[in-house]
């Protein structure tokens, strides 16, 4: 590797892991926390069998899975302008992440809670408890554990998805290495280090998912076995 | 103390329960008996309004109520009264064996949780699993988690415990841990109903046995006399057919 390949690494570090640092990790953070409330409250409304606003849950589902998740940004920073609806690129950014994630992880939600056995819900009632206490203290605690792997599975895909922003002006990582790499023309060089910047952060979050899961069998007296 | 009567129970348009009377006072163990499908947990669900009864009315502690027509509102009140103990256990699996058995008294009836502690460590001392207060139900065999199931029913101080065959999921060698304890709580002058298919126990523990066969109370009488004096051919069949199964009665 020549110096002068060396330098424009070095010398770029800051500026793509800063945005890294600045950008993709708060639009990750932020949609994601936005993604996991669409997704609870979607579960919780198909299992509790909300009429009408079930199949509500459902149509979006179904639209969400159904297109590509490049083509939702297009359609909501570039198409929906159109209709006179304007936002910055970034919270427009944070929108479609939430929502498509959400459709993901709403399906993870429910067959997570739905996977605690029903007769601890019967056995609540029997000891006087309300649905919301047994939902808050006995199912969702457990469906937690359940869907915590796949969760972290799917913040981990989103991270990366984050880069698709690029393509709607938000200046997150990849977006910056574009830029560098367009002027120095170092391609190999440059999207090599932010593929290894992705790989660093995803790695930390594998970390952490092992870390929480450990405190979380903990917490349910280890491997919870269900009769 | 409960009395019930007419109480009619159709799921999926088969009629299950039709129209079953019975009437319990303080310090009685009825034990229900029938073969498979007879209606028995159906029937206890229903008691305790897991299962909304399409028709019958309940007399509980001087308050006659129509049970199709209960609120949550008056089950919950009513759940205040009794207990249940499930086939198959149901312990919350995020809770220890101390917790599962304060979760109702802090949570639902408000109780400081001292008093609930202290309550609750009673009531597993009752079911001799004291030592086992911070073991998860995962970490305890099927009879152990059966007694801090029965041990959760106790501490609410029910006026009467439900039991659906509390013995029939576990392993032979743990079947008379459970039964003692069950027996112990008859001693102490608990009311209680309990589905079971241990003949010995019922003829040995309760004080009156019910007969369900195809949703009917086919016989109703005080233990003795309906071990003793047993006309019907459907029952005395049903026995027989038991003690081939495994050679007792
Ligand atoms: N949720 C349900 N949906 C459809 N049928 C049901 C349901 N629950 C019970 N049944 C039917 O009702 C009848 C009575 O069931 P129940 O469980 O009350 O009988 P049981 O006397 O407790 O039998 P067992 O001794 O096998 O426990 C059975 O024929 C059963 O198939
Ligand atoms: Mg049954």
């Amino acid at each position: 590797m020549s110096q002068r390949v060396i330098d424009i690494l070095i010398s770029s570090f800051p500026r793509i892991f800063g945005q890294g640092i600045l950008v993709t990790i708060p639009l990750t953070v932020i949609s994601f926390s936005l993604a996991l409330v669409v997704a609870v409250i979607c579960a919780m409304i198909q299992i509790a069998d909300v009429k009408g606003l079930k199949q509500l849950v459902r149509f979006y589902i179904w639209i969400i899975r159904g297109t590509p998740l490049l083509v939702q940004l297009y359609l909501v920073y570039f198409g929906l302008p159109d209709l006179g609806i304007m936002l910055p690129a970034f919270p427009c950014a944070v929108a479609v992440f939430a929502l498509n994630e959400g459709a993901y992880c709403a399906e993870t939600v429910r067959a997570s809670i739905e996977a605690v056995p029903k007769g601890q819900m019967e056995a609540g009632y029997c000891v006087g408890m309300s649905y919301i206490q047994i939902m808050r203290r006995i199912v969702l605690p457990q469906a937690f554990r359940t869907a915590f792997p796949p969760l972290s599975n799917s913040l981990i895909s989103m991270i990366k998805d984050t880069s698709l922003a690029a393509n709607i002006t938000v200046m997150e990582m990849f977006m910056a290495t574009q830029r560098v790499a367009g002027r120095t023309y170092e391609h190999l060089a440059l999207y090599s280090e932010v593929a290894l910047i992705y790989l660093l952060f995803c790695t930390v979050i594998t970390w952490l998912q092992r870390l929480g899961e450990r405190k979380l069998n903990a917490m349910n007296g280890g491997n919870v076995i269900r009769a | 103390m409960l009395e019930i009567e007419g109480l009619k129970k159709a799921i999926d348009g088969h009629q299950i329960l039709r129209g079953v009377d019975l009437s319990l006072e303080k310090g009685d163990v009825l034990a229900v008996l029938g073969p498979s499908g007879g209606g028995k947990t159906t029937l206890l669900r229903c008691l305790n309004y897991l299962e909304r009864a399409d028709a019958g009315t309940m007399t509980f502690l001087g308050q006659r109520m129509d049970m199709p027509s209960m609120t949550r509102r008056q089950s919950a009140e009513y759940r205040r009264h009794t207990a249940f103990v499930f086939q198959s256990f149901n312990l919350f699996s995020n809770k220890t064996a101390l917790q599962n058995v304060t979760e109702g008294l802090i949570v639902a009836r408000k109780m400081p949780k001292a008093q609930a502690l202290e309550r609750a460590m009673a009531a597993l001392e009752r079911v001799g699993l004291a030592d086992k207060r911070d073991a998860y139900p995962s970490q305890l065999s099927g009879g152990q988690q059966q007694r801090v199931a029965i041990a959760r029913a106790v501490a609410g101080q029910p006026d009467v415990i439900f039991f659906d065959e509390p013995t029939s999921a576990l392993d032979p060698e743990l079947i008379g841990g459970v039964l003692d304890v069950i027996q112990a709580l008859a001693e102490d002058g608990m009311t209680m109903i309990v589905v079971t298919h241990e003949v010995h126990f019922a003829r040995n523990v309760s004080t009156h046995v019910l007969f369900m066969d195809e949703g009917v109370a086919l016989a109703s009488a005080p233990t003795r006399a309906f071990f003793e004096e047993q006309k019907l051919e459907r029952i005395q069949s049903f026995f027989r057919s038991l003690d081939r199964k495994d050679g007792q009665i």
